[in-house]
């Protein structure tokens, strides 16, 4: 296969941006069906290699290798497996929601928005099919400045301040991943991410394979964000613009999270598993971050903060699945801890897919109910039910998905995620439970309810949104909704239509282990 | 004729400073004319010295008596001096017909500053680099004080002198100390009488480093010899901001390296300590002091202590005798200066254009640049990135060289200071894209900033080099690689 499937899918986006450069500032139109339409190339290009992968999903194939930088060995290195598939569609699925979404929403330099957004995309797109370190870090450092740039300008009140809290935490982590790069190549002479792997950096050295360990964790663990270093995402969330905080939760913090599954699973087995068992330092974490999100998300008032946190605590399941897998290396549990450990990386896995999904969907409807009542506060709404019956509809099905409702997509993943965590670390997936019931609450309670049910008001209402006009959904924002909730439900029906990919790629890995 | 060949660069440099000098002291019209002699000698300066690059069969030699050294690494900053005349020339041109009269006094300061930055580098013998540190200094304190009308200007111009005399007072006993040592001022014999140095007199030598060290932290603007970088900074004309900022930190670490790696090698372990001490400070000082500065020259001061403190990481990695791989050190200090030559130069062309149009150097006045002049905006975010050392950009690259022969020296307490300052600094170099792009547009002014051909073309240079240097980097990485190939020893 000499066509290059994977640079075209990565490089599309920056195309599309220097397409809009050129055209004038004026013909604002033009750049947002241009960029939409565009779009649509990489979301194609994912589909079909969501196709090709099917024969093998648990290989890498459809690899590309130039030699970039022949002087320190780094080569622009490409491959996908399903994991990788999968993240591609969910990438390039929500950019293209994002760039149609905004055709009606955005009316405020709408260029450079676009050109920004585009490179947001070439850098996520990027980051699920680098294999070289060099190359993964430096898409992974592109995207930051496209977000930054997008809160900041497009963002709400305290958008300054969000914007350099997100910018300067990934900075932080980012740069200490930079350091285990380098470590790791000096170690193992190779930026190549497999060979890496195959390699085992500092094996028989525990203690400096730890420290490279963490530096790679923190690095992509303020990205997930694992608590406690999950506050700058409250404030990016909240004061990003809809389609940012869709990008930002939908595929940015998946970075993270694929990070420690590509790379720090594999590269550290044994330090990911003494850090998940003997000394359980990251489910603890992960289930910290499951509850306390949780917790915090039932006493916010503010509709999107509230979502913002949800996310904290979704993610925490993802965690908890990744650290239940390494914690089974752990243990010789044989056969059915390993059958157990894929299962938990499985439902990992498939959280990434379906937490971008639903919760970008999520942070879709926020910001459709903010655009027409210029609040975010549950408190002024209540009886919305009756007033927007089909934005009801919507947003009880995402908060059902949410929530986990079996049926819905969220269930599988959340399911599998404890199926694995319950074999191999019971205490932390008993005490990870009560973030589901938690989750219910929120969502049945603080949104549900305090949104729709009830009696409106109209005074209220009128009181506190200045007189908005209350309207259902516009056509442009059920367009924007449908292809989420077709796959929260195609998948809750029918989720080896992703776990099989997901599947593939986990008993590859513990197969190498 | 070799020789010839190899010094034609200087030559023509050098001619050039004459010329315009002579030219212009004859009659008593202005001559528009001169800023553009002035820019010929510098190219083609710079065309020699790449032809050379390319063409000449450079080996490792000391030549003329053993004042000069004829080697790749001479060849390296011929090539940065003349790069550094013509992107200076270029940012001139504009700024200085408004500001003074006195044409050709400037530019031919300009290239004698920049002459003496590659006979810094080819210097193969103390009384030789304390000539060439001399000539470059005194012609920095004659640019830095050019605004005479100017008190800024003029108290920047006599702190700088005050500050420099003193540093090279005390680079000169430290000179005579190491004469003493060995009976030689030339840097190979030096070399050689260190490696059978009776016992006895071997202490002589640390006190000699110590006081070469000051005058060289005083060239570089490492702390604690920076002081004089703040205000000089501040009062010079811009154009001469630009050129001590990047020209003096060149010619700085070449001749930093020059020494370590001619004269110096088996002493390298004995000064480290002492260069991670001037890193860590220079760094945390360069970083947390530019988080306050309200005035961007003042910003890109303290900035550049940073930087040369991260440069510093490369000296201190380096081992003696290893000069063949990236992570040696010493090409992470080559390659990062090169980048920071770009990023710099593109960062202060900006600031030059902005000050030649709006009249103000606050950070605060930069607000809504973007939607004033688009271009200046759009390359001022990558000159800022290659400055926090984001992908992409040439800053990156240097970063990751400079970092990784920290690593690969095993100093691992450098590396994490260098990576958590590398944070602190992004502060700083993001708060000037969220004015250009954060603040209201509806509340900053509108009128469209018109650039002036040469700065918009330095502006664009700049740009497609850092970006260049972030993307295709073999080419440079192996530019830096070769020129190491051959150094005196």
């Amino acid at each position: 296969m000499n066509f290059p499937v994977l640079s075209l899918i990565t490089f599309t986006p920056l195309l599309i941006a220097l397409i809009i450069l050129v055209i004038p500032k004026s013909k604002e139109n033009l750049i947002r069906w241009v960029a939409t339409i565009l779009s649509l190339i990489p979301l194609a290009l994912s589909i079909y290699i969501y196709i090709v992968v099917q024969a093998d999903p648990g290989t890498m194939q459809l690899m590309e290798e130039y030699s970039w930088i022949p002087s320190i060995d780094v080569y622009y290195r490409m491959g996908v497996d399903g994991l990788s598939a999968v993240m591609l569609i969910l990438t390039t699925l929500l950019s293209t929601l994002c760039y149609y979404y905004s055709i009606y929403t955005v009316k405020d330099r709408v260029k450079e928005y676009y050109f920004l957004f585009l490179l947001l995309q070439l850098g996520m797109s990027g980051v699920f099919v680098s294999l070289d370190f060099i190359f993964f870090y430096v898409f992974w450092e592109i995207g930051l400045v496209p977000m930054y740039l997008l809160i900041g300008v497009w963002g709400g009140k305290r958008r300054i301040y969000a914007s350099i809290k997100f910018f300067l935490y990934t900075l932080a982590g980012s740069m200490a991943m930079l350091l285990a790069i380098i470590a790791v190549y000096l170690n193992t002479g190779t930026f190549n991410i497999l060979e890496a792997a195959a390699a085992q950096p500092f094996a028989g050295n525990f203690t400096v394979a730890a420290v490279a360990f963490w530096a790679f964790f923190i690095g992509f663990a303020i990205k997930v964000p694992i608590f406690p270093f999950h506050t700058w995402l409250p404030d990016a969330h909240t004061e990003a613009p809809t389609t940012g905080s869709v990008i930002l939760a939908g595929v940015l913090l998946k970075l993270g999270a694929y990070g420690l599954i590509r790379i720090v699973l594999p590269l550290f087995p044994a330090q990911f598993a003494y850090f998940s068992y003997n000394v359980p330092i990251i489910p603890i974490l992960a289930v910290i971050s499951i509850v306390y999100g949780a917790l915090v998300c039932m006493a916010q008032w503010d509709l999107k903060r509230l979502i913002a946190y949800s996310s904290v605590s979704h993610m925490g399941y993802v965690t908890l699945g990744i650290s239940a897998a390494a914690a089974s290396l752990a243990i010789n549990g044989g056969e059915q801890a390993t059958t157990s450990a894929i299962i938990g990386l499985n439902g990992a896995a498939l959280q990434l897919f379906t937490h971008g999904i639903i919760t970008g969907g999520l942070f879709f409807l926020v910001g459709m109910i903010y655009d027409r009542a210029h609040t975010r506060d549950l408190k002024d709404f209540g009886g919305l039910g009756a007033k927007v019956p089909y934005y009801y509809g919507i947003m009880l099905l995402t908060g059902f998905a949410s929530l986990g409702l079996p049926g819905l997509a969220g269930f599988w993943s959340e399911f599998f995620v404890f199926r694995g965590a319950f074999a191999i670390i019971p205490t932390f997936a008993i005490i990870g439970v009560l973030g589901i019931i938690f989750t219910a609450a929120y969502i049945l309670w603080k949104v549900v309810q305090h949104v729709f049910l009830g009696d409106f008001d109209q005074a209220k209402w009128d009181a506190a949104t200045h007189n908005a006009k209350l309207t259902d959904l516009a056509t442009f924002e059920k367009v924007t909704m449908w292809p989420l909730v077709i796959l929260m439900v195609l998948i809750g029906l029918y989720p080896s239509l992703i776990v099989r990919l997901l599947n593939a790629v986990s008993t590859t890995m513990f197969s190498n282990f | 004729m070799q020789i010839f060949l190899f010094l034609l660069p200087q030559l023509v440099l050098f001619l050039t400073v004459v010329l315009v000098f002579g030219i212009d002291l004859v009659g008593s019209k202005e001559k528009k004319w001169l800023p553009y002699l002035a820019l010929t000698g510098a190219v083609i300066s710079l065309g020699t010295s790449l032809y050379l690059y390319g063409w000449a069969d450079i080996g490792e030699e000391s030549v003329l008596g053993g004042m000069i050294a004829m080697d790749s690494f001479s060849l390296f900053f011929q090539i940065f001096a003349s790069l550094v005349a013509v992107f200076i020339i270029l940012l001139s041109m504009a700024y200085m017909e408004l500001k003074s009269p006195y044409q050709g006094e400037y530019y031919s300061f300009i290239l004698l500053a920049s002459f003496s930055i590659s006979l810094l580098a080819l210097s193969a013998d103390l009384v030789m680099i304390f000539i060439a540190f001399e000539l470059l200094s005194i012609s920095s304190y004659i640019l830095t004080g050019f605004l005479r009308k100017d008190p800024k200007s003029s108290e920047a111009s006599i702190k700088y002198f005050l500050y420099g005399s003193l540093a090279s007072a005390m680079m000169l006993y430290g000179m005579s100390l190491l004469y003493g040592a060995t009976a030689s001022t030339n840097l190979v014999h030096i070399a050689q009488s260190l490696a059978v140095i009776e016992p006895g007199l071997r202490w002589v030598v640390y006190p000699a480093i110590v006081l070469l060290v000051v005058g060289f932290g005083f060239k570089t603007a490492t702390a604690p010899f920076h002081q004089w970088s703040p205000d000089a900074y501040e009062g010079a004309p811009t154009p001469v901001t630009a050129f001590l900022a990047v020209g003096s930190i060149g010619a700085g670490f070449a001749i930093f390296a020059r020494v370590m790696l001619t004269a110096l090698p088996d002493f390298q372990m004995n000064f480290t300590a002492l260069l991670t001490g001037l890193a860590i400070i220079s760094m945390t000082l360069g970083n947390m002091v530019a988080l306050s500065q309200k005035n961007i020259k003042r910003m890109l001061a303290y900035s550049g202590i940073a930087h040369a403190g991260y440069i510093m990481i490369g000296l201190v990695s380096w081992e003696s005798g290893v000069l063949n791989t990236v992570f040696d050190g010493i090409s992470g200090v080559l390659v990062y200066l090169l980048v920071y030559l770009a990023a710099n130069l593109g960062a202060f062309a900006v600031v030059i254009a902005f000050e030649h149009k709006v009249g103000s150097n606050q950070i605060e006045d930069y607000a809504g640049l973007i939607q004033r002049s688009p271009l200046m905006a759009g390359t001022m975010v990558v000159f800022m990135l290659s400055l926090i050392g984001i992908p992409g950009t040439g800053g990156f690259v240097g970063k990751l060289l400079v970092f990784g022969s920290a690593l690969r020296a095993e100093y691992y307490f450098l590396a994490l200071v260098a990576i958590i300052n590398s944070v602190i600094a992004g502060f700083y170099y993001l708060n000037i894209i969220r004015y250009m792009f954060f603040q209201p547009l509806d509340e900053a002014p509108r009128e469209k900033i018109q650039l002036p051909g040469s700065l918009t073309t330095v502006i664009i240079l700049a740009c497609v080099f850092t970006l260049l240097m972030g993307i295709l980097a073999q080419p440079f990485i192996q530019f830096v690689q070769d020129s190491l190939g051959f150094v005196i020893s």
